[in-house]
């Protein structure tokens, strides 16, 4: 390369440096790792997980694959935050997996990527949790089959709450006025995720509002929801949220490590949390956004969906119906020995005895009672445009009906692209 | 890359060729060599790079969402909704400020290395290298460094830590838009990345400029340092700086890894390649309109780059000089 001898570039001399440059960061986007194996005995399939945060769950997918004789079932196990796009962009292509797991969202049935399940379904249907069945439901066709139910709600410490003599908030001003009593000089008063999404839903929820009315129309954009908007971009101003944090709300950490008093999180939590802090801690709902609201739970939850255009559409319907419908034993080692869900079969809920008792109780009781379940008609473009709300108007200071004429816009445009 | 430190510009290239047999089987055909050695590259252009393009062009024209095999022909509806898109157009000016910003700074900082580097009598290729070596580093794994641990929000990030040692309340560098810290931390993580790259390219054409000019300014009395290094150094390193520049903006232009990580779920601080991943072809899966975006997007840099070129005299060869 005696090129660079001569102080001269050329274009060549250029595109070289430019080939050094996207050398350095290009090779490490070669090589994938698709899961599937060759050979082996029998039909292959691949599922795909997206990582769930508690020790063992990998291990515990893994070994429920093992044990299914009729295919030879391997699993993907993706990290949390690249799920989505990771999911999505692979069902375009042929190495999609024949088996994933999401929560139900119109847009993939309509667009043909998620297999009828019916069949599969219908025998068992009465043993489900009816809005399990009703948020998969499209034109009388089953498409996924509900693994578990997660409920999300506010996990306090007791402690904490007593010393600052604070009740358990049951509007969002108390909560708000509970921040600011709970913020010490290391603790602050409430973590409710570094970009606050999670708390989206509920907060409408809780200001009588919905995401969209029964005729798929918005039901957001409604005053109590703009208050509701308002009050968050108080609390994020406030210095008493929990910001910046190491780990997602997902994740109990800063609850359990003391970073904050309350945190917004689910009840997959609880035996991390109870593991860190023992009896000291509580779980409330999402407080009344306003008034003339309701508290609210957010029933989120993970799916089975069978990637319709699989080689082996039959054999992963077989796979889906063997673990997710016939091998209890199972689905409630799923739910309730690592994290805690709840099962959506109501024979096991029954039988869970986990659940029973305590904080896991009170949560069975948050679900059922305040509960709000996954609306199919309600996608991840219309999910991001709340977001952009959000963001707009809470984080940064946008006017809220503004950021909602504007979500308004996005929503509608998905709207009519679905239901015409 | 080489960084060869042959100051002998008049020597003829091949004056110390070896006198050995020349190998017929290789001097053969220049057809065949050309091919042979352009080949495999330009299989891999043609696959990666224009396959893509064209492709993207044809989705351009179609309503593809959740699939890149659409039937449904749309004209240029998919550019007048990314063209009338206020976020995709304020990306644009996003990038405007984030280039004008970032481009003079890392040239800077870059040039400024090389030339403490180059002034080393001892270590220098120790320095060279430490400098170098964050361009080896992966800006996802840089971003999470620079998010989780130095400029993390809570009272044991690294950057509070110091800050607290001063009676300075905890500062959310990432969640709080306001005051707009996250540019310190954008800028100083790609500032990291990227200089040592440039500080080799720099290292390189610095020290291709002959000694005879140094000498030759010295008798005519230019005093050392600052005079020296303005009507010399920099005259001889235009054509470098030029191309380290037209890099730079390139790279700014295709900036999404590290705003992606570090900025993840805003609507501020958006490239345009972010603006795109989220408006279209992140979860949304509507590549139709995220082609149209793309396309815009490469028209753009390809006019800014041959702007560019024209202005600073960019490929002219020796005259530009």
């Amino acid at each position: 390369m005696s090129a660079l001898s001569n102080s001269n570039w050329d274009r060549r001399t250029v595109l070289r440096a430019a080939m050094g440059l996207a050398a350095t960061g290009g090779l490490a986007a070669c090589g994938s790792n698709t899961g599937r194996s060759s050979g082996g005995s029998g039909k292959s399939l691949v599922q795909m997980f997206h990582a769930y945060g508690e020790a063992g769950t990998e291990q515990a997918i893994k070994r429920y694959a093992k044990a299914y004789k009729d295919a030879n079932v391997t699993t993907q196990w993706i990290t949390s935050a690249d799920f989505e796009s990771k999911l999505f962009s692979s069902l375009l292509t042929k190495n999609a997996p024949d088996v994933f797991e999401f929560h139900p969202q119109i847009q993939m049935i309509k667009s043909g990527q998620v297999a009828d399940l019916t069949d599969i379904v219908e025998p068992v249907k009465d043993d489900f949790n009816p809005a399990d069945i009703k948020s998969h439901t499209v034109d009388g066709k089953i498409y996924g089959v509900r693994m578990i139910d997660d409920p999300q709600f506010f996990f306090y410490r007791k402690s904490m709450l007593e010393k600052a003599k604070v009740d358990v908030p049951t509007t969002l001003d108390e909560l708000m006025e509970a921040a600011d009593k709970l913020t010490t000089g290391k603790v602050k008063g409430l973590y409710l995720g570094n970009d606050l999404h999670n708390v989206i839903n509920p907060m409408i929820w809780s200001a009588g509002a919905d995401t969209l009315n029964e005729k798929n129309e918005i039901a957001y954009h409604t005053d109590g929801v703009v208050e509701g908007i308002k009050k968050m971009r108080k609390l994020f101003t406030s210095g008493n949220l929990l910001l910046g944090a190491p780990t997602e709300s997902w994740d109990p950490s800063s609850l359990n490590q003391g970073l904050c008093a309350i945190q917004f999180c689910g009840m997959w939590a609880m035996p991390q949390i109870q593991d860190a802090l023992g009896d000291d801690w509580g779980i409330f709902p999402f407080p009344k956004t306003v008034d003339s609201g309701k508290q609210s739970v957010y029933n989120g939850g993970w799916s089975m969906f069978v990637n319709a255009k699989s080689k082996n559409v039959e054999a992963a319907k077989e796979y889906v119906k063997w673990l997710w419908i016939d091998q209890k034993k199972y689905q409630e080692d799923w739910a309730t020995s690592y994290g805690f869900h709840i099962p959506p079969r109501t024979s096991l809920a029954k039988t869970a005895t986990k659940l029973k008792s305590g904080n896991a109780a009170e949560g069975v009781r948050l679900f059922n009672e305040f509960g709000h379940f996954d609306n199919i008609g309600w996608t991840q473009a219309m999910i991001t445009a709340l977001e952009d709300v959000f963001a707009n108007s809470v984080r940064k200071s946008m006017d809220p009906e503004k950021a909602l004429d504007k979500a308004d816009v996005a929503v509608n445009r998905e709207l009519k692209k679905l239901f015409g | 890359m080489s960084t060869t430190t042959t100051r002998d510009l008049a020597r003829p290239a091949t004056a110390k060729a070896s006198p050995a047999k020349p190998r017929r089987g290789l001097r053969g055909s220049a057809t065949f060599n050309f091919w042979l050695f352009t080949g495999p590259f330009l299989i891999g252009l043609a696959i990666f790079v224009y396959t893509p393009i064209l492709w993207s062009l044809w989705l351009s024209f179609f309503e593809a969402r959740f699939t890149v095999t659409p039937d449904k022909f749309v004209g240029f509806d998919n550019y007048t909704y990314m063209l009338t898109n206020d976020d995709f157009v304020g990306s644009l000016g996003t990038f405007t400020v984030f280039a004008a910003f970032i481009v003079p700074t890392t040239w800077a900082l870059s040039l400024g290395l090389a030339l403490l580097v180059n002034r080393l009598r001892f270590m220098r290729a120790f320095f060279r290298s430490v400098f170098f070596l964050p361009t080896a580093v992966s800006y996802v794994a840089a971003s999470l460094i620079w998010k989780m641990s130095i400029f993390s929000g809570v009272r044991f990030g690294l950057m509070n830590t110091v800050l607290g040692w001063f009676g300075v309340e905890n500062i959310p560098w990432l969640i709080d838009p306001n005051p707009p810290w996250y540019w310190l931390v954008i800028v100083s993580a790609r500032l990291w990345l990227q200089s040592g790259f440039y500080m080799i390219l720099f290292i390189a054409a610095l020290q291709n400029i002959p000694d005879e000019l140094y000498e030759a300014a010295s008798i005519d009395g230019a005093k050392p340092g600052w005079q020296t290094f303005w009507y010399i150094t920099l005259p001889q390193l235009r054509a470098t700086s030029t191309a380290v520049i037209l890099l730079l903006l390139v790279a700014a232009y295709q900036a999404f890894d590290e705003f992606f990580n570090l900025l993840s779920k805003t609507t501020w601080g958006r490239p345009p390649l972010m603006e795109l991943y989220y408006k279209a072809l992140g979860e949304s899966q509507d590549y139709g309109a995220g082609s149209a975006g793309a396309l815009i997007l490469t028209v753009l840099i390809c006019a800014v780059t041959l702007l560019q070129g024209k202005l600073m005299g960019f490929g002219r060869g020796d005259e530009s000089k």
